[in-house]
């Protein structure tokens, strides 16, 4: 069974007053101990997804659809169920720490803090807490207890954070861009940190992110998600091996590569579309070479597909065709 | 300098006078908390950029590389003439830029040879002047031509950089971050320049519209001749748009060379390190050699 289901969500936002698609259609189960990770491009809807997931959407938020967590649906949940949801099941990792932790209140004290709201003693928790630290390996656990977020670097802030969501040992990490805003030296030794100490625990996670390739460096499958729409799902040892969407054929080619020699990037024409602007039929019809008649007007369900879940009319017939638009690693990765 | 050169930076060097606060905080927390301590302002001296010299020829591409904070736009502000380096010498098509009272005549002709695209057009674009507008107004500082030999050359522009008719009435907040980073390109290109410094220019745009940009950038070289100091966190794009690379740490330069030998052949400790971070299929992550900061 599945520790997460979404199901055929859909969002919409009120904008300037009127409502506004930015999710039209997501279904996406995650098994327990399994890492998702949904890509796509600015405005796709990534991080609505995961924001639904703990309900934590805008104002006046339309949802359609559900979302079940080890089988209960999220979207019924009342407050005290809620509560527990989010303190004792699932946690949450930002792009942004600094907007998400109490710039007056210490380390220590704000990873405390957490685990006594939920009725642990001080002194475990201090326990607790001292040991997650240097778990996430930042060094001299005692002094960074004292100090104020301000007086963190970026990269250790962030692991701070990965900490705090490990100490309330939830089933299920929602990581949003965790690594987006740091170095890239920085983000290898964080998504070290990450990747390991959730296979340790065996926990579940949704890891939002702009980057394929970092999402596949990480997680057993990948959904990729256009328009608000999840247009893939696919094994990761799949993913290049097997294209089987023109969409994620053409982000793999469209990333160089800093050690093949320079060739001519195979950039998709056009740019990504809003949700809210797409037509009845595919949404990457507007952009894609492949599109046909029948793609302008009718949108292609996601069903399965050997391994994985695609929508693409035609995805049978291109399997094969695809691979030549890719990256030159294609063959090879 | 050498004869063959359009752009040649030596020995260059930027000290910033900062308050000691953020890097030195003193008792934990002061800062926020008003302590009296965190008003007692200490000056210190920041040395953003060190000792950093190279060279472009015609035509050529020269990376600058590094992470945040390493001096890579402090080098820009410099070459370009926004900033006034602390030590150190630049010549631009031989003749070596001078700090003293620079006329407005001067500083015009200077902007003429060395343009600077940013990480973000937004802020740079007026808000309420149409596509064709900025780039007329750029044509009208630059030239003396009339009516129509700009509206000429705004066609050309527009063409060059994939912009259509309908996108040059736009203003700027109509467009989307791959067109607006379309119009500030064709801006700089307006003036004719010898160099195109382009900072962190396709860092933030979506995949596909950086790999629309990066071949627009080749292909807008190989047209005009212009010359590209490419700054940049992103080895994998460096890869893509430059010949030679500069590979800065904490404002020194660790490592120098032609793009394609530094990157498959790194000599650095820090070369290789960079290279070993960047996610690329068969990728795991890896603990960096560094040790934990701050
Ligand atoms: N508060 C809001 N009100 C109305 N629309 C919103 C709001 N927040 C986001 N949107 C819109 O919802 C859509 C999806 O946004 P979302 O933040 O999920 O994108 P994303 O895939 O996470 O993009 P990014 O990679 O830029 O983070 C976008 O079109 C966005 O403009
Ligand atoms: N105007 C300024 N005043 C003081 N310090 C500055 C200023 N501009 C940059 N710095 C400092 O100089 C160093 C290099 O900065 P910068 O050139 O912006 O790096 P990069 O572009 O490589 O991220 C950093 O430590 C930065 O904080
Ligand atoms: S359904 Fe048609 S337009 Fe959409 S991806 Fe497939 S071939 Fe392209
Ligand atoms: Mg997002
Ligand atoms: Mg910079």
């Amino acid at each position: 069974m599945s520790v997460l289901e979404i199901d055929h969500l859909a969002v919409d936002l009120p904008v300037e007053g009127v409502l506004r698609r930015v999710l039209h259609d997501v279904t996406l189960p995650i098994a327990p101990g399994e890492a998702v990770g949904l890509v796509g491009e600015s405005g796709a809807g990534k991080s609505m997804v995961s924001r639904a997931v703990i309900r934590l959407l805008p104002e006046g938020a339309a949802v359609h659809g559900d979302i079940r967590y080890a089988g209960d649906s999220v979207l019924a949940m009342g407050r005290p169920a809620l509560r527990h949801f989010r303190t004792h099941d699932v946690a949450m990792i930002f792009q942004d720490p600094r907007a998400h932790i109490n710039p007056v209140r210490t380390v220590g004290d704000f990873l405390v803090e957490a685990l006594v709201e939920r009725g642990e003693r001080r002194e475990s928790a201090t326990t607790t807490v001292t040991a997650l630290l240097a778990s996430v390996g930042v060094s001299d656990p005692e002094r960074r207890f004292r100090q104020f977020p301000h007086e963190l670097s970026g990269g250790l802030l962030q692991r701070v954070m990965i900490a705090a969501a490990l100490a309330v040992s939830p089933t299920l990490l929602l990581a949003d861009e965790p690594t987006t805003a740091l170095d890239v030296t920085t983000q290898s030794d964080v998504m070290v940190i990450l990747d390991a100490r959730r296979r340790e625990r065996g926990l579940a996670m949704l890891f939002v992110t702009h980057d394929l390739e970092l999402a596949a460096a990480v997680c057993d499958r990948i959904a990729v998600l256009y328009a608000g729409l999840l247009i893939e799902d696919v094994p990761t040892g799949d993913l290049r091996r097997d294209l089987r969407h023109p969409y994620t054929a053409g982000l793999l080619a469209s990333r160089p590569d800093p050690v093949s020699p320079r060739r001519r990037l195979a950039a998709i024409p056009g740019r990504p579309l809003s949700a809210f602007e797409i037509g009845p039929g595919c949404p990457f019809a507007p952009r894609c070479p492949f599109a046909v008649a029948r793609c302008l007007s009718e949108r292609p369900e996601l069903r399965d597909l050997d391994t994985g879940r695609v929508a693409c009319h035609r995805a049978e017939e291109l399997r094969g065709q695809l691979l030549s638009i890719a990256t030159p690693g294609a063959a090879s990765a | 300098m050498p004869e063959d050169s359009i752009l040649e930076v030596r020995g260059l060097r930027k000290v910033y006078r900062v308050r000691a606060s953020r890097a030195d905080p003193g008792p934990a927390g002061s800062a926020l908390l008003g302590h009296p301590l965190a008003r007692r302002q200490r000056a210190r001296a920041l040395v953003a950029v060190d000792d950093v010299s190279f060279s472009v020829a015609p035509g050529q591409s020269l990376a600058v590389v590094g992470e945040s904070g390493s001096g890579k736009t402090t080098v820009a502000r410099m070459v370009v003439g926004l900033e006034r380096p602390t030590g150190g010498t630049i010549w631009v098509s031989g003749q070596e830029r001078s700090w003293r009272h620079v006329t407005s005549r001067e500083r015009r002709r200077r902007a003429r040879e060395v343009q600077i695209i940013f990480q973000d057009p937004y802020s740079s674009l007026d808000p309420r002047m149409s596509v064709r507008g900025c780039l007329d107004e750029s044509l009208r500082l630059h030239f003396d031509w009339g009516r129509e030999r700009r509206d000429a050359r705004v066609a050309e522009l527009l063409d060059q950089v994939g912009l259509d008719r309908r996108q040059a009435e736009s203003l700027p907040r109509a467009l989307s971050g791959g067109q607006r980073q379309r119009v500030a390109i064709a801006r700089a290109l307006a003036s004719e320049p010898r160099v195109l410094i382009c900072d962190e220019a396709v860092a933030s745009l979506d995949v596909s519209i950086q790999a629309q940009v990066l071949n627009l950038l080749s292909d807008i070289r190989d047209a005009t001749g212009v010359s590209y100091l490419f700054i940049s966190h992103d080895l994998a794009v460096v890869r893509q748009v430059s010949d030679n690379v500069v590979i800065m740490r904490r404002g020194r330069v660790v490592e120098a060379g032609p793009t394609a030998s530094v990157l498959s052949d790194p000599s650095n400790g820090y070369t290789k390190q960079l290279l070993a971070a960047i996610p690329r299929p068969g990728w795991k992550p890896t603990r960096s050699a560094s040790p934990d900061e701050s």
